[in-house]
């Protein structure tokens, strides 16, 4: 019992000492804006992967949560005053109940028909943020407040750094526990037959709408994380291209694999920064790095290599 | 007591009548089994009690209460399980981790639990493997615990399944073909394995095309030809009645049949 327990949380212990470790390698402050973003849209991965890699539901309209998540650390203490930790909150609750009101109806639908219809209502997020422009400042978006913890004024990229890392270290765990609990093996039966899952008494239905409820808060607040570390927020926050940034972090690092979560997001959040050097190839250089990735580690980086070391082992 | 009761049960495929006006009537604590021509409607049988399909027409009972159009999960919650013909494995997931997932109706706590791995998490997953191990080692498959399930001969998959559906604690089990695609030696171990579950007060409702078997183990039989109840009774009514051997002549030809039935 005390080495399940041990090995369950194992990942999220090795991402704890990541984070702490990481500082003393840097050679210069920009170092932390690129960790904290990376530990951003590894938040919103992990989130992501639980529903996609884990439960087997697609969503390529998951940026929509990062723009719920994103604009209510703006509207929240502009229009109402309120506190900007207390909106992170209040965006991950209602990205929670936008997902439930979503997701009852288009959960039903399977495979590519899920697809266009999480397409669809990211699509319809990103509309809204654009068209509602006396609450969102439109197609030019905000400027978003500073987060203030108590009397603590958070600015820095250092401050950010520590703030997204032990959020993710906070989400890893409650992703890895999840996992091994009865609602994750449910949720990983519904992946590979439902039919099966259903005769088991698992209520299919009801399991899927939690994931993606669960899944969307992640994506919120990881989108709320983004708007406050950044200092503007803009409705392509909620864009289709970031949507799919995310699936495609989910595949690189690895369907299913918490871990494959931090490594997918932190490889498209780096390349494109080494790859500035290259100009106008870099988009291409980028496209072509990700084809090759995908050929020669075809189930994301971290289950490709884990399965290349078990290899080697025997 | 009747644990499954069925009423004129009838439902169609475009012009098909796949099952068509099918009454049972099946005691609890014995093995009845369900035999049939290729396509005569066993399987839509199975998935018609089962909650999978809706019936267009007819009712069903389960231990006497009315069944009819409840979800296969809300049946599995009042202890029916099944195994399913062409295999539905979770292949991700290890061979303990299958059978641990029959025991869902088992387990009581709610996502917060889960997320947060309170102490009743634990405690609940500590009491999940246990019955899992003991259910794996009904069917032969204890030393296989930790493999993936996918890697797995397709007789232990057969096995497997069987196990998983143990492992809800079901007072009604369906099995439709266990020993398909199984050798002789496989065929006993599940022959002894249906007998041990009967003997655990289960009933099991057996779909099979291995006459030997089917003929050894069964109280009762009843024979399905193109969705309709062609007869019904003991194993030796059954064998005896020249419609139903007249029913397989057409499918499997003279041969086979005699050695089916005799
Ligand atoms: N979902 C479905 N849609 C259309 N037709 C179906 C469906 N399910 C079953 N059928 C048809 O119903 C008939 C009975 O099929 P069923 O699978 O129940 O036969 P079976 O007795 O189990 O056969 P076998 O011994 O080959 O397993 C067949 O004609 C089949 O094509
Ligand atoms: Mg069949």
């Amino acid at each position: 019992m005390r080495t399940l327990l041990e090995t369950r949380l194992l990942p999220a212990i090795v991402v704890a000492v990541i984070v702490v470790i990481l500082p003393y390698f840097f050679p210069s402050a920009y170092y932390f804006r690129v960790g904290a973003l990376v530990f951003i849209f590894a938040l919103a991965v992990v989130g992501l992967n639980l529903l996609m890699g884990f439960a087997g539901q697609v969503s390529l309209g998951h940026a929509g949560f990062l723009g719920i998540g994103a604009y209510s650390v703006v509207i929240g203490p502009v229009y109402f005053g309120l506190p900007s930790w207390l909106c992170v909150f209040v965006g991950a609750t209602v990205s929670g109940a936008v997902a439930f009101l979503v997701g009852r109806p288009i959960l039903r639908l399977k495979g590519h028909y899920l697809a266009v219809a999480t397409l669809g209502f990211g699509l319809l997020v990103a509309i809204v943020l654009t068209n509602e422009a006396g609450w969102t400042g439109g197609p030019d978006g905000m400027s978003v407040p500073r987060l203030a913890l108590f009397n603590w004024q958070v600015r820095g990229s250092d401050s950010w750094y520590w703030i997204a890392g032990a959020t993710l270290v906070g989400g890893f765990v409650l992703a890895l526990n999840l996992m091994e609990s009865p609602t994750g093996r449910a949720l990983q039966a519904i992946h590979d037959s439902e039919i099966a899952a259903l005769v088991l008494g698992i209520d299919v239905a009801r399991k899927k709408l939690t994931i993606f409820v669960i899944s969307a808060m992640y994506a919120s607040v990881a989108g709320s994380y983004l708007a406050l570390f950044n200092g503007h927020v803009t409705p392509d926050i909620a864009g289709f291209l970031r949507s799919i940034e995310l699936v495609a972090m989910v595949v690189l690092g690895g369907m299913g694999s918490i871990v494959g979560s931090l490594v997918g997001a932190a490889v498209l959040v780096v390349l494109p920064q080494a790859l500035t050097i290259f100009h106008e190839y870099e988009q291409a250089l980028l496209g072509f790095i990700l084809m090759v990735f995908m050929i020669f580690l075809r189930r994301g980086i971290v289950p490709s290599v884990a399965a290349t070391f078990a290899g080697r082992r025997k | 007591m009747i644990i499954l009761q069925t009423d004129q049960l009838s439902i169609a495929f475009g012009g098909v009548r796949a099952i068509d006006g099918v009454n049972l009537a099946i005691e609890s604590g014995q093995v009845y089994s369900i035999i049939g021509p290729n396509g005569s409607g066993k399987t839509t049988l199975f998935n018609l009690v089962s909650g999978i399909y809706t019936p267009d027409d007819g009712s069903i009972r389960l231990a006497g209460e009315a069944v009819t159009g409840l979800a296969p999960d809300q049946l599995a919650r009042r202890g029916l399980s099944r195994t399913f013909q062409n295999l539905q494995i979770f292949s991700r997931m290890s061979v303990l981790e299958n059978v641990m997932v029959g025991r869902h109706r088992h387990e009581r706590t709610g996502i917060f639990a889960d997320l947060f791995h309170w102490p009743s998490v634990a405690r609940q997953n500590q009491a999940t493997v246990e019955a899992a191990r003991a259910a794996l080692a009904r069917v032969d498959l204890a030393d296989s615990a930790s493999r993936p399930a996918g890697s797995l001969a397709y007789g232990a998959l057969k096995r497997l399944e069987i196990a998983r559906a143990l492992a809800s604690e079901p007072t009604l089990l369906l099995l439709d073909e266990p020993a398909a695609g199984c050798n002789p030696v496989e065929t006993e171990e599940i022959d002894g394995v249906i007998r041990s579950i009967v003997k655990d007060g289960i009933t099991v409702v057996l779909v099979e095309h291995d006459m030997r078997l089917v003929m050894n183990i069964s109280s009762r039989i009843h024979v399905l030809a193109s969705g309709r109840t062609l007869t019904e009774g003991t194993p030796e009514q059954v064998r005896s009645n020249v419609a139903v051997v007249q029913a397989y002549l057409g499918i499997h030809g003279s041969q086979e049949s005699n050695r089916a039935f005799h």
